[in-house]
C-alpha cells in the first residue's frame, strides 16, 4: 500500500495490453445462459466450507445442482464468495462419488479384515456394524465403541449421533475433528468467561480501528472476512492499522502496517510482554473500573506436560514407539528447564537445568492477587522477549524491538479500538488454552473486550464447529448447551429430556479424539465410526493410528462421500449424502445459525449421516445396551433395565423407538403442502424416488414425521432460557441466519455487555458488564506456586486474567532435526481435499502440497527450486517439492507444508502432542530434517 | 506441477524422441517444404518460447531445431512443434495452461542451446562479480488479465493467480478497492507488472475460470510502448529512458505535409 505501489497500479501495463490485442467476451454465451435459466429453482443455503458462514443461493434444475451464487441478502458475505465457495455447485459431482456400501470381504463373501472392498447392501452393512458393536461392547464396555465426529456435522446429525452414543451406547467416546481446530479456544472461553462463547461478532471489523492477527492467515483461511478487513483499512488507511503476527510471512502481510515474525511458541511471551508493558509502563492505560468490578486474577500449574502418551500406557509399555519417538515422548513425564524458558519460569521457582516433573493437572486453577500477577509479568522485558521471540534470524534485534513497541502503542492508545483475531496458530498449540487466555488478559486490562469494535476473537475453522461440535456437544465431555457429562445435575436434565432412565448417561468423558486413536492402538476401542471427517489423514503421528486400525482386531467404519485415506483404512464404507442432499443447519464463528433445505436427492444409494445413525439405533434394544458395565477406572455404570421398564419400555424396546421415533418426534408432522416443506425433497422423512433398499432389506419409505425439525427443536430446548436460545426451526428458513442467543426474536451481537446482551442485563442490571457463565465460578485462593486457602470464593459475573508463562514446546529443532515444521492450509483446498481435490479448477490451481522453505536454507542444503526432498521427523517422512518462492515466505530454520494432499502425507511426520487442557494437537511445531529424495 | 505418473512420462518422452527424428528428417528435405514451415510460422504469432529466446525473427533464424532445450526441461514444459501444430515445425514452445514454465533457478534449458537462439546472457545477471543464471530476467511473455471474466473483478476472493505467481508481490500485485455494492468488502484485484512478469504462465495454469482469465501473450504482442518525449515528473528513474533518445526528431502529419512556402503561397483564403 505504499505510494510507489499505488503509482504502479495506475500505470499498470496489463489493461492497455488487453485492449491492444482486442480481446472481447462472447456475448452470445450470456444470452444463451439467460434462456436456460427458465426452470431453475433458487433456494437459500450456506457454503459447505469454513467457519465464516457465507450465505449462498443454490440453483437446481431437473434434480441436479447447476449453479450457486453468493446470497446478496446474507449479512456475512452480501453476495460474495471465495473460490471454494465459488465451486459449491461442483463439489457433489466428482466422478468417484461413493454410491454403495463397501465391505472388505474374502472369496466367500465373508467379512475379512484383509479382504477387498466389495459392494454390499445397506442391510448387510448394518448387520456387520451391529455384530461388531456388540462384540466391542462385550470386550470393553461402552468405552470400546468410538466415533470420530465432526465440526462439519449438521446440527441434526451431531445431535442424532450424540444421542445414540451417549444415551444409547452410554459411550462418551465421541469427539469431533473440531478438537483439532478449536478446543483450545473453547477451554479459553470456559476458563475466562465461564461459558463457551465468543463475546464479539464480525461487525467488529467495520467498527474497529485496529486488526491484529495472531497466528491467523485470514487472507487464505477466511477470505470473505479478510475482504471486510481490507475494506475497513481502505475506509481510513491512516487511522486503521493492521498488524500481522505469525511465524512466517503469509498473505496477510500484504495489507499489514506491521509484520511481526516470531519464533514458534513465543506468542506466549509476546502477549505477556504486551501485558507487562501495560502494567509496568502504561498503568494509566489500565481500565481500573473494569478490572476491579469484573476481573479476578488466576494461576494454574505449569508442569502439566504436553498431552502425549504417558509411560504407563499399554502401547508404550509394549514398545510400539521407537527409541527415537521416545526421545520426545519422554518429556511428557519429565523435562529439563531450558535457558530460553528459565526467566519466564523463575517466578515458579525453576531455573535453567532444573528437572521439571510433569503431572496431569486437568483444568485446575485458583485465584491469585494482582500483585502476584504483576510478579509473574516481571520477566517479560523487551530485552528478554525480543531475544527469545525474534523469528527471522536475518532481522535485526533493533528492528524487531521497534515493532514490539509499536504493537504495544496500538494496544494501549486511548480510545483506539482493537480486535485481536486468531485461528490455528494459537489454538493448535501445546499451550493453546494458555495463549488463548493471555489474549483476553490484554483486552481486559485495557477495557477493550466485549465492546463494539474491540475484543479478542477466535476465528472458527469449520462451518459448524461452533454450531454443532460445541453447542450440540459432540465432544466426549459435553452435553448440549454447555452441559457436562461429569455433572450429575446436567446428566439428569438430559436424561429427562431424552426419556432415558436416570443413571443411563456415563459420567466419565475423557475419550477425546487423540485418546480414541490411542485407545484403538491400546486395543480398548474395538469399533470406531468415522463421520464427516478424515481422521486418518488429519491426525498427527498418523502411522500409529493407521497401523492400529489395519493390523489389530477391530472394526472401522467410514461414512464419506468420496474415498479418502480414512475410507482406505476402514473395514466398511458407507456412502453419505452431501450438504445439499439433506436438510441441515450450521452455526458459524459469530454464533450465527443458518438452515437449509434438501435441494436434490443424494447420488447412488447415499443416505445422510442422520439416517445412518437412526437406522443403527433400530438394531439395539434396552437389554443390549442398558445392563451393568464396569468402566476402566473401576466405576460402575448401573443396570438401568428395571428403571426402563418402569418408564414403560420393555427389554426389547429399540433405541429407535426411545431416542428417535418417540411421541415428541411424531408430533413434528410431515406437511408437504406448507412452508418450509412444500416443494422440497426429504429423503429421511418420506423416502424418495430412488427407492433405496434400507437397513431392513426393504425399500425405505421414510420415518413419517419431520425428524429434522424434531432433532433441532429438542436440541434447542436445552439452551432456551439458558443463554443459548435459538429461534424456532421455521424461522431459520425465512431469515439469513441469527446470532444466538436469540431473545424475543432478536439476535445478540456482543455478549456480556449489558447494553447488548439481555442475559448480561439480567445478571447484573446496574453494571455495564456481566460475565455470567457458570463454569468454574468459585475458586480457591493461592499464589503462583499453588493453592494456599481451599475455601472457594464466588466470582459471580466476573471474568479471569490468567498468569501463564512462556514455555518451550516438547520438540524443538536440534542438531539432528534442525528445522521447525509448521503445517496448515491453502485457500484452494478444504482440509484433506476430499471435496476440493475433485473440483478440476481447484485441483489444477494447486495440485500438490509444496514444502515452502527459505531460499538461503535451500542453498545451504543444496536443494534446487522444485526439487523433491524428504521431510523427516522422529516419526516418519514424506517427499515434497521445494518451493522457495510464492505465497508463504518462511524465515530460515522453518518450513511450511500444507496438509491437504494425501500424497504429501505430512501428518506422518507431525507430533501428536496436545495442549494438556484442551487436548488439541499442535500441528504447528515439530522438528524435522530435510535431505534430497 | 506435473502429476503425471512415471509411465506416462516415459511414453511422452518416447513420443517426443520419435517426433524429433521425424522433424530432423523433414528438415533434410530442404527448400520447398521449408517455405511451408515459414508460412506456418507467420500464421501463429502467439507462440511462447523458452526462457532467454531471442526475438522471434532472430530466434527462427538461429534455432536449429535440435530439441536439446526440451530434453533438458525437467517438467516437460517445452514441446517441439510438429506438423499441424500451426507453429514453426521443430521449434520449442510451451502452452502454460497445460504445463507452465516452473522457472527453474538453474534454467537447464538455456545453456544446452548450441546456437544461442536461447541466449544465456539475457537470463544472467552479475552477482558478487560473477555471472549467474537469473530466471527472473527471462521474458517469455506477459500475463494479461481479461477483466470481464476475472472473478476477482466481481468481488470473489480468488487471487489464485497471485498466489501461484513465483514473483508474487512483484509480477502480480493485488489492488485493494472498496466494493460499494456490498458496502463492507474490498475487491482484491490482480494487477500484472510488466517490469517483473516473466511470462512463466503459472498464473494462467492456476486460474480457476473455465478458460483462463489471465493468460500469457508474447511480449511483442502484449506490451505497449510509450514514447520517450515525455518523462514522468514524479519518477526520477523514468529519466533513464532519455539515455537512448535520438536528437533528430521530425514529426509529420497531414497538416505538415507541405513546406511552409508551398502552404503560404497557395492563396485562396477567400474562396468558398
Amino acid at each position: 500500500m505504499s505510494l510507489s505501489r499505488r503509482d504502479f497500479l495506475k500505470t499498470t501495463a496489463a489493461a492497455s495490453a488487453a485492449a491492444a490485442v482486442g480481446i472481447t467476451v462472447p456475448q452470445e454465451a450470456k444470452a444463451a445462459a439467460a434462456q436456460a435459466e427458465a426452470g431453475w429453482r433458487w433456494d437459500k443455503s450456506v457454503c459447505r466450507f469454513c467457519g465464516t458462514g457465507c450465505g449462498i443461493m443454490v440453483a437446481t434444475k431437473n434434480g441436479k445442482i447447476v449453479a450457486v451464487k453468493g446470497d446478496p441478502a446474507a449479512p456475512v458475505n452480501r453476495g460474495l464468495n471465495c473460490i471454494k465457495g465459488y465451486f459449491n455447485a461442483k463439489i457433489m459431482y466428482g466422478a468417484d462419488r461413493l454410491k454403495q456400501p463397501l465391505l472388505r470381504v474374502n472369496d466367500k463373501g465373508e467379512f475379512d479384515k484383509k479382504g477387498r472392498f466389495t459392494p454390499v447392501s445397506w442391510k448387510r452393512a448394518f448387520d456387520e456394524m451391529e455384530k461388531h458393536i456388540k462384540k466391542a461392547l462385550k470386550a470393553s464396555g461402552p468405552e470400546g465403541v468410538g466415533v470420530f465426529a465432526s465440526g462439519q456435522y449438521t446440527v441434526m446429525e451431531g445431535y442424532a449421533a450424540q444421542k445414540m452414543m451417549k444415551g444409547g451406547f452410554r459411550s462418551n467416546a465421541i469427539d469431533p475433528n473440531a478438537r483439532h481446530c478449536m478446543a483450545s479456544a473453547v477451554v479459553g472461553f470456559y476458563q475466562t468467561f465461564g461459558i463457551d462463547e465468543p463475546s464479539g461478532c464480525y461487525d467488529d471489523i467495520e467498527l474497529t480501528d485496529t486488526i491484529i492477527t495472531w497466528g491467523a492467515n485470514m487472507a487464505e483461511m477466511h477470505p470473505i472476512l479478510w475482504a471486510r478487513v481490507s475494506d475497513r483499512k481502505l475506509s481510513n488507511p491512516d487511522k486503521v492499522k493492521v498488524v500481522n503476527i505469525s511465524t512466517y510471512r503469509h498473505r496477510c502481510s500484504d495489507l499489514a502496517d506491521i509484520e511481526i515474525i516470531f519464533s514458534p511458541n513465543t506468542d506466549l511471551a509476546l502477549w505477556n510482554y504486551v501485558a507487562r508493558e501495560i502494567v509496568y509502563n502504561h498503568p494509566d492505560a489500565i481500565d481500573w473500573k473494569f478490572v476491579k468490578e469484573h476481573i479476578v486474577f488466576a494461576a494454574s500449574p505449569v508442569n502439566m506436560g504436553y498431552g502425549m502418551r504417558r509411560a504407563n500406557e499399554k502401547s508404550i509399555k509394549e514398545g510400539k514407539y521407537t527409541p527415537l519417538e521416545m526421545e520426545t515422548i519422554s518429556k511428557e513425564m519429565e523435562k529439563i528447564v531450558s535457558e530460553k524458558e528459565a526467566p519466564a519460569l523463575a517466578p515458579y521457582g525453576y531455573k535453567a537445568g532444573d528437572k521439571m516433573v510433569n503431572k496431569p493437572a486437568g483444568l485446575k486453577h485458583w485465584e491469585i492477587s494482582f500483585e502476584e500477577y504483576k510478579k509473574f509479568l516481571e520477566p517479560y522485558t523487551l530485552d528478554y522477549v525480543a531475544k527469545i521471540a525474534k523469528g527471522d534470524p536475518n532481522e535485526s534485534i533493533e528492528s524487531f524491538k521497534k515493532k514490539l513497541q509499536e504493537l504495544v502503542k496500538l494496544y494501549v492508545e486511548k480510545d483506539r479500538k482493537v480486535v485481536s483475531f486468531w485461528t490455528m496458530g494459537m489454538n493448535q498449540h501445546t499451550r493453546g488454552t494458555w495463549v488463548n487466555t493471555l489474549s483476553y488478559n490484554v483486552h481486559f486490562l485495557l477495557g477493550k473486550q466485549a465492546k463494539p469494535g474491540s475484543g479478542a476473537f477466535s476465528l472458527t475453522g469449520q462451518p459448524s464447529a461452533c454450531g454443532t461440535a460445541r453447542e450440540v456437544g459432540t465432544f466426549c465431555h459435553r452435553l448440549p448447551a454447555d452441559m457436562m457429562v461429569k455433572s450429575g445435575k446436567h446428566r439428569k436434565i438430559v436424561e429427562k429430556v431424552w426419556k432415558v432412565p436416570e443413571g443411563t448417561l456415563n459420567p466419565v468423558g475423557n475419550q477425546h479424539i487423540m485418546k480414541i486413536h490411542r485407545d484403538i492402538e491400546d486395543g480398548v476401542i474395538k469399533f470406531a465410526w468415522v463421520n464427516v471427517c478424515n481422521p486418518y489423514q488429519d491426525s498427527a503421528s498418523a502411522k500409529h493410528w493407521i497401523k492400529a486400525a489395519r493390523e489389530m482386531d477391530n472394526f472401522i467404519v467410514c461414512s464419506d462421500a468420496y474415498p479418502g485415506i480414512s475410507a482406505k483404512v476402514a473395514d466398511l464404507i458407507l456412502p453419505s449424502a452431501m450438504i445439499y442432499e439433506k436438510w441441515g443447519a450450521y452455526g458459524n464463528a459469530e454464533r450465527r445459525t443458518q438452515h437449509w433445505r434438501q435441494q436434490v436427492l443424494p447420488i447412488g444409494e447415499a443416505m445422510s449421516d442422520t439416517w445412518q445413525w437412526v437406522e443403527l439405533s433400530k438394531r439395539f434394544t434396552v437389554k443390549d445396551v442398558w445392563g451393568e458395565y464396569t468402566l476402566r477406572n473401576g466405576k460402575k455404570l448401573p443396570n438401568v433395565i428395571a428403571k426402563a421398564k418402569a418408564m414403560g419400555y420393555d427389554e426389547n424396546t429399540t433405541m429407535f423407538e426411545i431416542l428417535f421415533a418417540n411421541d415428541r418426534a411424531k408430533s413434528y408432522k410431515i406437511d408437504l403442502e406448507s412452508f418450509p416443506q412444500k416443494g422440497f425433497d426429504n429423503s429421511e422423512c418420506i423416502g424418495d424416488s430412488r427407492n433405496v433398499v434400507g437397513s431392513d432389506g426393504k425399500v425405505f419409505k421414510g420415518y413419517g414425521f419431520m425428524i429434522h425439525e424434531y432433532l433441532f427443536e429438542e436440541y434447542a430446548s436445552f439452551g432456551r432460557g439458558k443463554a443459548h436460545d435459538l429461534a424456532p426451526f421455521k424461522t431459520y428458513h425465512k431469515v439469513r441466519g441469527l446470532k444466538w442467543p436469540v431473545v424475543d426474536g432478536k439476535e445478540t451481537q456482543w455478549r456480556f455487555n449489558t447494553k447488548y446482551d439481555p442475559y448480561a442485563k439480567k445478571a447484573n442490571p446496574n453494571s455495564d458488564f456481566a460475565f455470567y457463565g457458570t463454569l468454574a465460578k468459585a475458586l480457591a485462593q493461592g499464589d503462583l506456586l499453588g493453592i494456599k486457602d481451599k475455601t472457594k470464593k464466588s466470582l459471580k459475573n466476573k471474568a479471569k486474567i490468567f498468569a501463564r508463562p512462556y514455555m518451550d514446546p516438547p520438540e524443538m529443532p536440534d542438531n539432528k532435526y534442525d528445522m521447525w515444521l509448521c503445517t496448515g492450509r491453502v485457500l484452494e483446498h478444504w482440509h484433506s481435499g476430499t471435496m476440493t481435490m475433485r473440483v478440476p479448477e481447484l485441483y489444477r490451481a494447486v495440485p500438490e502440497a509444496l514444502c515452502f522453505m527459505n531460499p538461503k536454507d535451500a542453498k545451504v542444503k543444496g536443494f534446487k527450486q522444485g526439487e523433491l526432498v524428504w521431510v523427516e521427523s522422529r516419526r516418519g517422512r514424506v517427499k515434497a517439492r521445494v518451493e522457495t518462492r510464492g505465497r508463504n515466505r518462511v524465515p530460515q530454520g522453518l518450513i511450511f507444508v500444507p496438509w491437504f494432499d494425501e500424497k504429501v502425507f505430512i501428518n506422518k511426520v507431525c507430533l501428536d502432542a496436545t495442549c494438556p487442557m484442551s487436548k488439541q494437537t499442535d500441528f504447528k511445531k515439530c522438528a524435522v530434517k530435510l535431505y534430497k529424495a | 506441477m506435473s502429476n503425471l505418473n512415471k509411465k506416462q512420462v516415459i511414453s511422452d518422452r518416447r513420443k517426443f524422441i520419435v517426433l524429433m527424428a521425424q522433424s530432423i528428417g523433414l528438415s533434410a528435405l530442404g527448400g520447398l517444404i521449408w517455405t511451408g514451415y515459414v508460412q506456418e510460422a507467420k500464421s501463429s504469432p502467439l507462440i511462447l518460447r523458452p526462457p532467454g529466446a531471442k526475438s522471434e525473427p532472430e530466434f527462427l533464424k538461429m534455432c536449429i531445431k535440435c530439441g536439446q532445450c526440451a530434453i533438458a526441461c525437467p517438467y516437460d514444459t517445452l514441446r517441439i512443434a510438429k506438423p499441424g501444430d500451426n507453429k514453426p515445425m521443430g521449434t520449442p514452445y510451451f502452452i502454460p495452461r497445460d504445463i507452465p514454465c516452473y522457472m527453474c533457478t538453474d534454467i537447464p534449458c538455456v545453456p544446452v542451446c548450441p546456437t544461442g537462439a536461447l541466449d544465456e546472457e539475457s537470463v544472467s545477471s552479475i552477482k558478487d562479480g560473477k555471472k549467474v543464471l537469473d530466471i527472473n530476467k527471462s521474458r517469455m511473455g506477459l500475463a494479461i488479465v481479461d477483466e470481464s471474466s476475472c472473478i476477482a473483478f466481481w468481488g470473489i476472493q480468488c487471487d489464485a493467480c497471485y498466489r501461484a505467481c513465483p514473483l508474487l508481490e512483484k509480477a502480480i500485485v493485488l489492488e485493494h478497492k472498496r466494493n460499494e455494492r456490498t458496502g463492507k468488502h474490498a475487491y482484491l484485484i490482480p494487477r500484472v507488472n510488466s517490469e517483473y512478469c516473466t511470462g512463466c504462465g503459472l498464473c494462467e495454469r492456476a486460474c480457476v475460470t473455465k478458460k483462463a482469465a489471465i493468460y500469457v501473450l508474447p511480449l511483442e504482442i502484449a506490451k505497449g510502448e510509450v514514447g520517450d518525449y515525455y518523462i514522468k515528473g514524479w519518477d526520477k528513474k523514468d529519466e533513464n529512458r532519455l539515455e537512448n533518445v535520438g536528437e533528430n526528431v521530425t514529426t509529420k502529419t497531414k497538416r505538415s505535409e507541405l513546406t511552409p512556402q508551398d502552404y503560404l503561397n497557395d492563396g485562396g483564403l477567400l474562396d468558398d
